[in-house]
């Protein structure tokens, strides 16, 4: 059934990482991107890989369903490599015709690679353990200062778990829009790709006019629950750190410091 | 002209989801029938309707088109949609055109019909349904639940389906607008002589109008008979969450206080002439 | 509780290009008088008017003419929309498009986190709206996997949150099969006899009114009839002038008095017709 397709991919386990807060997993994925581009050694990436394999094990997600997540990027994962393999001038190990290799190439392509494997793993950690309203709640809280700078927070949380609750309402409904209009003779494996595109018309013109009916009928039963905006709003699950909250941004705090460090002895020994 | 031989179907086979939707169903439609299905949600009668049109696959069994496997290799489904046409519930959701007319031809234009084919057959399925020449031209979104409802029906009529199978065609509308629908499928029955197969939650439209009578509990087929008959076992329906017209159940306790009627009733009509011909018709 | 006088509500229809095609008298002159505790059923063909004096209760709409009073607020103040909307709260007909979390409970909480409850208490509340409506077991579930009673149990729930006074009721059952409807009027019934609260519900199906304290029909934007049920069914050939149906144990008797078979007028169930019945022809 179409309603049961979860979205993001959250994998349910009762491990440390689940329970940890939705605003610590924000902050501890940000710090991982960027850690990303603070080293340039094989040290620091050797001890990158450790920390996240360490994180992964804790986690209790299986390894072998973070990587069925990967299926889609392997071909960008790829790409990359191959684009960095012929493009970068160095030291030549093979060379036929036009196409040559080189020492450096295939180092770059290989950090690259990595890099770009760390990166994935590390952020769909993240969703992996992580409801989606939580990360929305998270989200909220955690960038409740940017309403200085005028960023309407709590209405693009609010419009992220407003479509959280809608969208599998409005896949199963495409689903039944399509089989209808099937019944009518509609076609949508057939023909040019002009035709099949035409073919979609009779499913998006019912589907916008339902989605905007929904939208409608939706804003006049939340004025009806006294939605104002978050004007004075309170909640029913306020986040609050516990003490492994606390303990996490230690460790973040630790594994940046690790990563500087490893990188500058990584620069003296070679 | 209809055959499911013992179809099972399992939703989402192979994955954790996995369901038993339906459970050897063997159901044969006959020429110009006017069957009533009902069942409640989830007792698998819409993933039914949705294998009589070729729109779902069977995990197991064979379902037979005039003699033919509607999934041997060389037919054709798209054919069979038109031959059996199926009117969705809710199904003025479905409406996407500019007019009324150009909704209707939909159906026929998919076929590939000539332009004046096409048409005479949207006239003609709008004239069955009681929409006037006055609305030809005027946006489907404009009308009301009722109108609309009846120009999605016109829509798979102009199709000039052989049978004609509607999920809960009157969920949702007042009376004024069940009674047009209703009415409607009585004209389609009169003018085309077609077999209707009518999936409801009303088991007064049904006692009323159906002559044969499917029950459709847990994926399987718990009754099917003449209508009366079915309506006999009103205390099984009862235990699988289903129940009889108010007046059968009338019709019962007044015997079981010892008022002789000849049997149950399930139409008020029915219910009328027994209890004045008890009474003696003073 | 609700109080009306000469309320009326008139809207504008334009045409594609936006001229004006004509003024659309929707309410038209409405007297109500609806006392706390009641429970009052509206009943109508589509385009009678009820739905519109719903959003009139919910200061969704401002009369045009006349006054509204709910809870002693005037509705066409702008400064009492939230009070009343606390007081008065609405159940819509959709029961997808009122949900807005994808939790069960957060959904609940929503309400009284709009009113800025404090969050100790809109657990409370949560817990206890819940319990009323029969729906503890599925707190953690999404109402994408409810059925169509359930999700409108859980709106009456969102609603309960509220503390409201009044719940107004608008077709809560027309997109629901029997058995979800069942669910859903006893639900009602219950929190009217148990809380006191008073209820508002405005729908077409005639058997739902049988256990009101009263009945008001409306047709063309104006009130039409209006008493107890006995007293409405008491009158069938009105009510199908009206565009609306009798239950058939009603529709019955009534055919049966036409025929000169001795029956009592208002019958509304089949216990009180074979009651009737049997005293009248018993043996014959």
């Amino acid at each position: 059934m179409l309603r049961d397709i979860t979205l993001g991919q959250y994998y349910p386990t009762d491990s440390v990482i689940h329970r940890l807060d939705p605003r610590v997993k924000l902050t501890a994925t940000l710090l991982f991107i960027v850690s990303m581009f603070l080293f340039h050694s094989f040290l620091g990436y050797a001890v990158a890989g450790i920390c996240l394999a360490v994180v992964i094990v804790i986690s209790h997600v299986p390894f072998r369903f973070m990587m069925k997540g990967l299926k889609t990027i392997w071909f960008l994962l790829i790409f990359t490599m191959i684009f960095n393999i012929f493009l970068t001038d160095g030291t030549i190990l093979f060379q036929w015709k036009f196409i040559k290799i080189s020492q450096e190439g295939l180092l770059t392509a290989a950090f690259m690679g990595l890099r770009l494997f760390f990166l994935i793993i590390g952020s769909s950690l993240m969703t992996l353990t992580t409801t989606p309203n939580q990360l929305t709640t998270g989200m909220e809280t955690g960038l409740r200062w940017m309403k200085v700078i005028h960023v309407p927070v709590h209405e693009i949380a609010m419009m992220m778990s407003i479509a959280l609750r809608f969208i599998p309402i409005l896949m199963e409904e495409t689903d039944k829009i399509m089989k209808a209009q099937q019944a009518r003779g509609a076609d949508f494996e057939e023909g040019k790709l002009m035709d099949r595109v035409r073919a979609l018309v009779p499913v998006f013109v019912p589907l916008f006019v339902s989605a905007f009916r929904r939208a409608n009928e939706l804003a006049m039963a939340m004025e009806a629950r006294c939605y104002r905006g978050d004007n004075g709003r309170t909640s029913m699950k306020p986040l609050k750190y516990a003490a492994r909250d606390g303990i996490a941004y230690v460790i973040m705090v630790l594994f940046l410091v690790l990563i500087v460090f490893t990188d500058k002895i990584a620069a003296l020994i070679f | 002209m209809l055959y499911l031989d013992k179809v099972n179907y399992i939703y989402q086979k192979g994955t954790a989801m996995e369901m038993p939707a339906l459970h050897d169903v063997s159901i044969e439609i006959r020429d110009g029938e006017f069957i009533g299905v009902i069942g409640h949600t989830g007792s698998g009668k819409s993933t039914l309707i949705q294998h009589l049109n070729g729109l779902v696959k069977p995990t197991s069994g064979n379902i037979y088109y005039n003699g033919r496997d509607i999934w041997d290799e060389d037919f054709s489904r798209k054919e069979l949609r038109t031959k059996v046409g199926l009117v969705f519930q809710y199904p003025e959701y479905q409406l996407f055109e500019t007019t009324v007319e150009k909704d209707v031809e939909f159906g026929p234009t998919n076929m590939k019909l000539p332009k004046l084919e096409v048409q005479m057959r949207a006239f003609e399925a709008l004239k069955t349904v009681g929409i006037g020449e006055d609305l030809y031209d005027v946006s489907p979104f404009d009308l009301s639940g009722g109108q609309k409802r009846r120009v999605a029906i016109a829509g798979i009529l102009a199709m000039r389906p052989e049978v004609i199978v509607l999920d809960e065609p009157t969920a949702g509308l007042d009376p004024c607008g069940r009674d047009e629908i209703l009415e409607a499928i009585a004209r389609i029955r009169k003018e085309r002589n077609i077999t209707v197969v009518l999936v409801s939650h009303s088991m007064e439209d049904v006692a009323r109008y159906v002559d044969r009578l499917i029950v459709m509990d847990h994926g399987m087929v718990k009754f099917d008979g003449p209508t009366k008959e079915v309506f006999q076992n009103y205390e099984e329906l009862e235990k699988i969450g289903l129940a009889a017209p108010q007046v059968t159940y009338l019709t019962a306790a007044l015997m079981k206080k010892g008022v002789p009627l000849p049997g149950i009733a399930t139409t008020v009509e029915e219910a009328k002439e027994m209890l004045k011909a008890v009474t003696g018709a003073r | 509780m609700i109080k009306a006088s000469k309320l009326a509500y008139e809207y504008i229809r334009r045409d594609e290009e936006g001229n004006v095609e004509g003024i659309v008298r929707a309410l038209d002159g409405v007297d109500l008088d609806i006392k706390s505790g009641d429970f009052v059923a509206i009943l109508g063909h589509n385009g009678s008017g009820k739905s519109t004096i719903a959003k009139e209760i919910n200061a969704i709409l401002e009369p045009t003419e006349g006054v509204l009073f709910v809870n002693n607020y005037d509705t066409s103040k702008e400064e009492n929309i939230w009070d009343i909307r606390q007081s008065a709260g609405m159940v819509f007909q959709n029961p997808d498009n009122q949900l807005v979390a994808s939790v069960v409970e957060e959904d609940v909480a929503f309400g009284p986190e709009n009113l800025g409850v404090p969050t100790d208490e809109i657990i409370l509340r949560v817990a206890e709206a819940l319990e009323k409506v029969g729906m503890t077991a599925y707190r953690n579930s999404s109402p994408n996997h409810l059925s169509g009673g359930q999700k409108q149990r859980i709106a009456i729930a969102g609603i309960l949150a509220m503390k409201p006074k009044c719940i107004v009721l608008d077709e809560p059952t027309a997109m629901l099969d029997p058995n979800g409807r069942k669910e859903v009027i006893s639900t009602i019934h219950e929190l009217n006899k148990k809380e006191g609260i008073t209820i508002l519900l405005i729908t077409h199906y005639m058997d739902e009114v049988v256990g009101c304290d009263k009945v008001i029909v409306m047709d063309n934007g104006k009130v039409v009839m209006q008493g107890t049920p006995r007293e409405i069914f008491s009158r069938p050939d009105e009510i199908k002038k009206h565009k609306l149906d009798l239950p058939q144990v009603t529709e019955l008797a009534d055919e049966l008095a036409k025929e000169g078979v001795d029956m009592p007028k208002g019958i509304l169930s089949i216990d009180e017709f074979v009651e009737a019945f049997t005293s009248r022809y018993a043996g014959k």
